[in-house]
């Protein structure tokens, strides 16, 4: 049974005690950006400070061999996670060291000048700035998937961009401002059709969906920990085990070799080891089983029912507001992206924090904002299975006088 | 000069110069003005700063780009304040102004419409938005870019 009540006590940043500067309860919607993280989590940080504290990759004494069964233990559990393989599964700092790695790691290893790099108009920025390092490394070309009339990517646009020159399409699942569902299962067809790889950043889908990528058959699939109840500083790398035999480290030292000499000979250790150089965030890697055996318990079919039922509550009560402009009404997913008619939006995100409540104001990507959406700047509302509808409604009678809003300046 | 203002007054002179800002422009002749570009890396604001300068007098001051009220409002008051003032005497209202958001004692004679952000310190997260402008005009005007 899904209790949000329950759940909430698991958090101690939900405890109650936790005001803004002006004693007002926190309301925290920017879950998009990172997630709070239940007790058990932050145990289980500790736990490796306090109990088993050795370097992995050094299994001569019981403490360090301790912490490489540990890892093992938990690479297994992302692996189950996303029905991957646990040789799959590269332990990173994020998604944008992910995303960083597959780019320098196989973009600039393979790409040749004229091949072309296929993104949307409405990519993160970690998975266009490394693109744009390629290209100009390699000499490919970049491409974008036109969106539709609501801002989203289709795999029909795709079509109609792809050719035999396209070696990398690169889309996240859901998208980062708007919110949408991206069929990813479609595009990788449509990808391998034409003999392209198809790169998933999961960063604002894997903490709130069901992700299989056997059935989605993607080459790449990034997440970071923080985003889904786990800690800041770790991430993975899921990528099928014959393209991370061929792609090279990001990083290389101690850790991901097996031997070299000094005329510059090196053989690597077999994925992941090879891409796993210097010692890695294990207090985070900790933290993050213990994040995913959370998420398991609470399950996902839950967290995505409880976000999709707050983002139908969230969506009646905000269009009875006449001053309000909602970009995304038909998204998929627990981001809500609007401005009050004629507010700047970092000037509403600040009025809202003068009531307690957290949301994020952004530019997030100009091109998409002021082609599309026909503003500069918006405010973003996201959602994560811990939040209620109460807190909608405080959002909601926020939002009623966010017109407002030099008010916090002067109360 | 001491004002005497009370929170309509302060909304009012915000308001006023949020949505007319009389200095919120690119200039024609770009090149004979000091530039600076200030991107804030806490939040959206990104402006271009233009300063003329003739035998140390500000002749000119004026500013462009994206901005929330509080930039915008801060900065078009202060490019008004030090149009005809010395370096000198920029430099003394630039800093008379940072003490007051910094809660520290100032002097209030030289800032007029300045002490509307005298609240700034209550939301830490606007002070950014309430000092980028005079963090550039600073920068230019000392040389420091």
């Amino acid at each position: 049974m899904f209790d949000v009540y329950k759940i909430r006590k698991d958090f101690p940043m939900l405890d109650g005690s936790k005001t803004n500067f002006n004693g007002a309860p926190l309301v925290y919607l920017d879950n998009a950006a990172t997630t709070f993280k239940p007790q058990c989590v932050i145990d289980a940080c500790s736990s490796y400070y306090l109990e088993e504290n050795a370097n992995s990759h050094r299994g001569d004494y019981d403490l360090a061999f301790a912490v490489d069964k540990k890892v093992d233990c938990i690479r297994q559990k992302v692996a189950d996670f996303i029905n991957a393989k646990k040789q799959e599964i590269v332990f990173t700092s994020g998604c944008s060291m992910a995303m960083n790695l597959i780019a320098y790691g196989f973009g600039a290893k393979f790409l040749k000048p004229g091949d072309e790099i296929i993104l949307t108009e409405a990519e993160h920025a970690s998975n266009v700035l490394p693109w744009f390092k390629i290209s100009e490394i390699t000499g490919a070309v970049i491409k974008y998937i036109d969106l539709d009339k609501d801002g989203r990517a289709t795999p029909e646009n795709l079509r109609k961009v792809i050719t035999k020159n396209t070696k990398v399409v690169s889309v996240a699942q859901i998208t980062n401002v708007l919110g949408y569902k991206i069929d990813i299962k479609e595009m990788s067809k449509i990808a391998h059709e034409n003999g392209a790889i198809l790169i998933c950043d999961a960063a604002q889908s894997c903490p709130h969906m069901k992700i299989d990528v056997k059935d989605l058959d993607c080459d790449f699939l990034t997440a970071s920990a923080h985003k889904m109840c786990g800690p800041t500083g770790i991430g993975f790398l899921y990528g099928k085990f014959a393209l991370l035999e061929k792609m090279d480290p990001l990083l290389t030292g101690g850790g991901d070799n097996a031997r070299f000499d000094m005329c510059g000979n090196v053989a690597f250790l077999v994925p992941p080891a090879k891409f796993e150089a210097g010692t890695m965030n294990l207090s985070g890697i900790y933290g993050f089983g213990a994040a995913i055996d959370y998420l398991n318990k609470v399950g996902m079919d839950n967290i995505e029912k409880h976000e999709f039922e707050l983002r139908k509550y969230a969506i009646s009560k905000l269009k009875t507001l006449q001053n309000l402009i909602i970009y995304n009404e038909n998204a998929d997913s627990g981001i809500i992206t609007l401005n009050v008619k004629n507010v700047f939006a970092q000037d509403e995100a600040s009025y809202l924090n003068s009531k307690g409540i957290c949301v994020r104001s952004g530019e997030h990507c100009a091109k998409l904002l002021k082609e599309r959406l026909k503003t500069m700047a918006t405010v973003r509302v996201s959602f994560y299975f811990y939040n209620t509808k109460e807190e909608i409604d405080v959002l909601v009678e926020a939002l009623k006088n966010g017109g407002n809003f030099l008010d916090a300046y002067f109360n | 000069m001491h004002i005497s203002i009370d929170p309509n007054m302060m909304r009012e002179i915000i308001m006023d110069h949020y949505s007319s800002p009389l200095h919120k422009l690119t200039p024609k002749n770009e090149e004979e003005y000091k530039t600076i570009v200030m991107d804030s890396d806490s939040c959206i604001d990104n402006i271009k700063l233009f300063i003329k300068e003739k035998d140390d007098v500000i002749v000119e001051a004026c500013f462009d780009g994206v901005a929330c009220a509080i930039s915008t409002a801060s900065t078009d008051i202060l490019c008004d304040l030090i149009t005809g003032k010395t370096v000198k005497e920029a430099n003394y209202i630039i800093e008379q102004y940072e003490n007051m958001i910094y809660e520290r004692e100032y002097d209030d004679s030289v800032l007029e419409e300045l002490v509307a952000f005298m609240n700034t310190h209550k939301q830490a997260s606007r002070i950014k938005c309430a000092t980028i402008g005079f963090t550039g005009v600073s920068s230019i005007i000392n040389g420091k870019k």
